[in-house]
């Protein structure tokens, strides 16, 4: 249902789409059946129909029937989605898949700097790759994060993966991603970081295996100007 | 106006009904208290999280004064026990007991500050500010407004022991009691937490 | 300034009315003047919110472009307006109305009492909150602008201002929340302490009118909610002030502490301002449809259980802040339990509708816009509570959506259907029919307008307090642009239709038609008295006879047994 306003891009947004569905179905159901009844007492209850009430004090064990069958069914619908919810939080958020590649993600007040390892898949070499507000990634590949924040919590949010999770100062958090398909995608802050965090947009590419490897040999040497940036050691 | 006011406060329909039992008084400040315990309840909870995680910690808290923490415990329950004394004369009707008792009270109260702010004074002199880490903010505000509760509870007693000492509104001085009673038990948690643990 | 000089003296007050004007309107220590003072400083501060968020609603739809009335909006302003927006209805509008202004008028009115047992205190609380109001409007005047941290003042940005860039808002805005939350703490041991102790003679536990447990509930749960706050924000302010590190993990403290604080009362503060308003949905409701209330205990026990489920579920605002991700479990768990005994308390006031003889007079219309909106809000929240589908919702506007259809309904839909109910009672005459329709659809509808638009651009992906999307290019599409647009015309809709209500509401205080003291026809005590009713409230000590919710028993010549009258 999310896919109709944002089409969904990666492998663990598929699980929460699902999930999202079906919580609208359930939910969906009671919403329309409570507002029907509401509407239909209303009306059916008027005073021009109904010129004089009833004398029930919903205390009696017949009448609280109309409450208690109400509450054990809302209770197995809460069931259902506490099963599937805890399911799909384990996969995306707990277990985290075997990686193909890693990336650093550093954000500060207001900009995100990503890190790749290179050519070479190895970490703090001369090859790796930094880059500011522009992250590529190969599709189908496994991602691990390391997220970090220097400065103050941001959130490092990927809309079309349905990706969110905080970067806190201090803190060394993982996770990871998969995307299915070439393409362009935002990334943005989603957490209140300052002035700027309006301007904290970054850009997601997703690249195909040949194309992104060809990325990889073209970026390895970093621009003299990015060296600033350094990935923070916590 | 005060006339109004007055009138109300004392002969008001709303005070002369006890349908829990308890005097509106009594019930009002243990529901003072319970506020007062969620927020010391809160402060010392984030403190033991911290503590738990910070092994080192125990060696700072070898820096501060046990000596001093344990003479000011002494000097609190000893104080709590003239409260309670000024209590029973206020229960006989002995407003002039419950007003002596109490200024014991507050000038063990002021003993407990003057401990306080020798022990501060030390330990700033040895480099232990408040900013010198975590702990120390803690230390420092945990203490404080534990000695902020205590000006607070040595002023209330003032007040009652004055109008106790004329014989008036002595179900007032269980009142306070109960409220330094409070400030001490607060204590007997900070002094364990802060000067005990190493 | 001090709305309440705005009243008249009432027009029927039986009693010599004594002292001067202020002594009376200003410094008095009724329960009722006292109520009126929270709510006229609780609608202002409402107008004011309400003018906030017509600014940033117009940078978002037309954003960079110069707002009539204000200017141009710069990120900081964007910033601290979104910031005062949210605190301001939490803690100056929906607590004022719907705890201190109905707590402070009913509870000693509906337990058959002369005023409230310490009015000095009742006095005094009002007095620092209006203290707070001023304290958190200077805040924005100061050097370096208003607090633009967000309402949840997330440290290390709120701790610090060499990163929030307001070094003075921010300890103003956070001295301000915590003098009101003193005044509330104040005026909930009063609250509570009066109802336990000076209900009229015969008054017993089921007697209680619900909309009193249901504020008493409140305070007791803003009691025990609010302690590790005020914790926090003590240590926050020293962070702030000081300069020590409680919240910075660069020297040692730890900015998710701060979360736990907050949620720990955040969440239960929900509830706080929710019970009141549920309790408001249920005298109304029993009134206008001439029922007794269906299921008294199951609605009480379903509060209390309410109550304590809420102290369990703060972290489901923290399932992507990073903390350990098994809580997250155990959280989901507990936030959608909760749904269940809600769940319970609305079918219950749907079911008192049955078989009852409604009248949709102006209350009612408001009690049922209540239903029928917060239903939308209440089942909203399970995609919330749901740890899976909340990591891509979190801070969207879908989370914006859900709880502004929870608050609105709360602060604003049920605070009108209070007013609208008690009116007569507060001044002695009736409001303006054809201007209260008006007002209704003019709220209600947009209201509508305004946030389903907003559920949409949350699905697509919109993150909250972003002052322009013009970056964003799966954002910046027309199409949800265009939805912006829309919500906020309906937001501005929605403001101008506030004028028929205050219109209505000081031309009825002195030329709407006279109220009879019982002009509902209801059964609480509050329509036994004069109306408006004297200091004192009761000519004569009053007594209670049976629940409060005795409409329509069979065998009786007319439809409604009020408390006080003996069998």
């Amino acid at each position: 249902m999310i896919d109709l306003l944002l089409k969904n891009a990666s492998r663990s947004g598929v699980e929460i789409d699902k999930l999202f569905d079906l919580i609208t179905f359930l939910v969906g159901f009671w919403f329309l059946l409570a507002e029907a009844v509401l509407f239909g007492l209303v009306f059916r209850f008027h005073r021009s129909r109904s010129p004089r009430a009833l004398y029930v004090s919903g205390e009696e064990k017949h009448q609280k029937r109309w409450i208690a069958v109400p509450h054990v069914l809302v209770l197995l619908c809460d069931v259902v989605i506490i099963a599937g919810t805890m399911l799909v939080w384990s996969h995306v958020k707990q277990q985290l898949p075997p990686a193909d590649a890693v990336v650093r993600i550093g954000s500060q007040q207001w900009a995100w700097v990503f890190t790749l390892p290179g050519p070479d898949g190895v970490f703090d070499t001369p090859d790796d790759i930094a880059r500011v507000n522009e992250l590529h990634v190969r599709s189908g590949a496994v991602y691990h994060f390391e997220l970090t924040a220097q400065d103050v919590i941001h959130c490092f949010s990927v809309p079309a993966f349905r990706l969110k999770q905080d970067a806190v100062p201090g803190r060394l958090i993982k996770g990871w991603f998969a995307a299915l398909e070439p393409g362009r995608y935002d990334i943005q802050c989603a957490e209140m970081c300052g002035i700027g965090h309006g301007l904290m947009a970054a850009s997601l590419y997703v690249e195909e295996k040949e194309q992104h490897a060809r990325w990889l040999q073209e970026n390895a040497a970093p621009p003299r100007e990015l060296v600033a940036f350094r990935f923070p050691n916590p | 106006m005060s006339v109004h006011a007055a009138t109300l406060d004392h002969e008001s329909l709303a005070c002369r009904r006890c349908a829990s039992g308890i005097p509106a008084g009594r019930l009002a400040l243990w529901w003072v208290v319970t506020s007062e315990i969620v927020i010391f309840g809160g402060l010392l909870a984030s403190y033991l999280l911290f503590r738990l995680r910070h092994v080192s910690w125990g060696e700072e808290a070898a820096h501060t004064n046990t000596l001093a923490g344990a003479t000011n415990t002494l000097v609190l329950l000893t104080s709590s026990l003239f409260a309670v004394l000024a209590h029973r004369c206020a229960t006989q009707g002995d407003g002039r007991g419950a007003s002596r008792f109490l200024r014991f009270t507050i000038a063990l109260g002021g003993v407990f500050l003057i401990v306080k702010a020798l022990e501060y004074t030390g330990e700033i002199h040895h480099g232990y500010t408040l900013l010198r880490g975590t702990f120390w903010s803690f230390y420092y505000v945990a203490t404080g407004l534990h000695a902020l509760h205590v000006v607070a509870g040595m002023i209330a007693m003032a007040v009652v022991s004055v109008g106790a000492g004329r014989g008036r509104q002595l179900q007032r001085v269980e009142l306070v009691g109960i409220y330094w009673h409070f400030v001490d038990v607060v204590w007997i948690f900070l002094f364990p937490l802060f000067y005990i643990a190493k | 300034m001090n709305a309440v000089t705005l009243t008249p003296p009432p027009v029927t007050a039986p009693a010599p009315v004594r002292g001067s004007f202020w002594s009376r309107y200003v410094f008095s220590t009724d329960h009722k003047v006292i109520a009126l003072q929270y709510l006229f400083t609780g609608m202002a501060m409402g107008v004011l919110g309400g003018l906030m968020a017509y600014v940033f609603r117009m940078q978002l739809a037309y954003p960079g472009e110069s707002v009539p009335g204000f200017g141009v909006v710069s990120p900081g302003k964007y910033n601290s307006l979104v910031t005062l927006h949210g605190t301001i209805m939490i803690f100056w509008m929906a607590m004022p109305i719907l705890i201190a202004a109905l707590g402070n008028y009913l509870i000693p009115l509906m337990i058959g009492c002369d005023d409230m047992v310490f009015p000095r205190l009742n006095r005094l609380s009002y007095q620092i909150f209006l203290l707070s109001a001023v304290v958190l409007l200077a805040s924005l005047a100061v050097p370096g602008g208003g607090f633009g941290g967000a309402w949840t003042a997330y440290p290390p940005l709120s701790s610090r201002g060499i990163w929030n860039h307001t070094p003075l808002g921010a300890p103003l805005w956070l001295l301000a929340v915590a003098l009101e939350i003193v005044a509330f703490l104040m005026g909930g041991i009063n609250f509570i302490t009066t109802l336990m102790n000076s209900r009229a003679p015969g008054m017993r536990m089921h007697d209680i009118p619900i909309v009193v447990w249901m504020i008493v509930v409140a305070s007791v749960l803003f009691m025990g909610s609010v302690g590790p706050l005020v914790a926090g924000a003590v240590m926050m302010l020293m962070d702030q002030v000081a300069g020590t590190a409680f919240f910075d993990p660069a020297r040692g403290g730890d900015p998710l502490l701060w979360q736990h604080l907050f949620w720990f009362f955040g969440h239960p503060e929900v509830y706080v301002v929710l019970l009141p308003a549920l309790g408001v949905v249920a005298e109304i409701i029993t009134v206008f449809a001439r029922k007794k209330l269906f299921g008294y205990r199951t609605i009480l026990y379903t509060t209390f259980t309410t109550a304590v489920l809420s102290f369990f579920v703060w972290a489901h605002h923290q399932f992507v802040a990073g903390i350990d991700p098994r809580m997250a479990h155990i959280f989901t768990i507990t936030t959608l339990l909760i749904s269940v005994p809600i769940a319970e308390m609305i079918f219950s006031f749907i079911a008192t509708l049955y078989g009852g003889s409604i009248t949709l007079e102006l209350p009612m219309l408001w009690a049922l816009g209540f239903l029928a909106d917060f239903l939308l809000g209440g089942v909203t929240g399970i995609y919330l509570g749901s740890s899976g589908t909340d990591i891509y919702l979190h801070d969207t506007y879908f989370v914006l959506a859900h709880f502004h259809y929870t608050f609105v309904p709360i602060a604003v839909i049920a605070g009108f259907a209070a007013v609208y109910h008690w009116y007569p009672k507060m001044f002695g005459r009736h409001m303006n029919k054809t201007l209260g329709h008006l007002h209704f659809w003019g709220t209600v509808l947009p209201f509508n307008g305004i946030f389903i638009p907003l559920f949409l651009t949350g699905l697509a992906g919109d993150h909250r307090r972003i002052y322009s999307y013009a970056l964003f290019k799966e954002l910046a599409r027309p199409e949800l642009q265009q939805l912006r647009v829309f919500a906020t015309i309906c937001t501005v809709i929605m403001l101008l239709f506030q004028t028929p209500f205050f219109i209505n509401f000081f031309y009825s205080m002195f030329r709407g038609a006279k109220a009879a003291d019982n002009p509902w026809r209801a059964t609480t005590l509050e329509w036994a008295t004069a109306t408006p009713p004297p200091h004192g409230n009761f000519p004569h000590e009053i007594a209670v006879y049976r629940g409060p919710y005795e409409y329509s028993v069979p065998g009786r010549p007319v439809d409604f047994w009020p408390q006080h009258e003996p069998a």
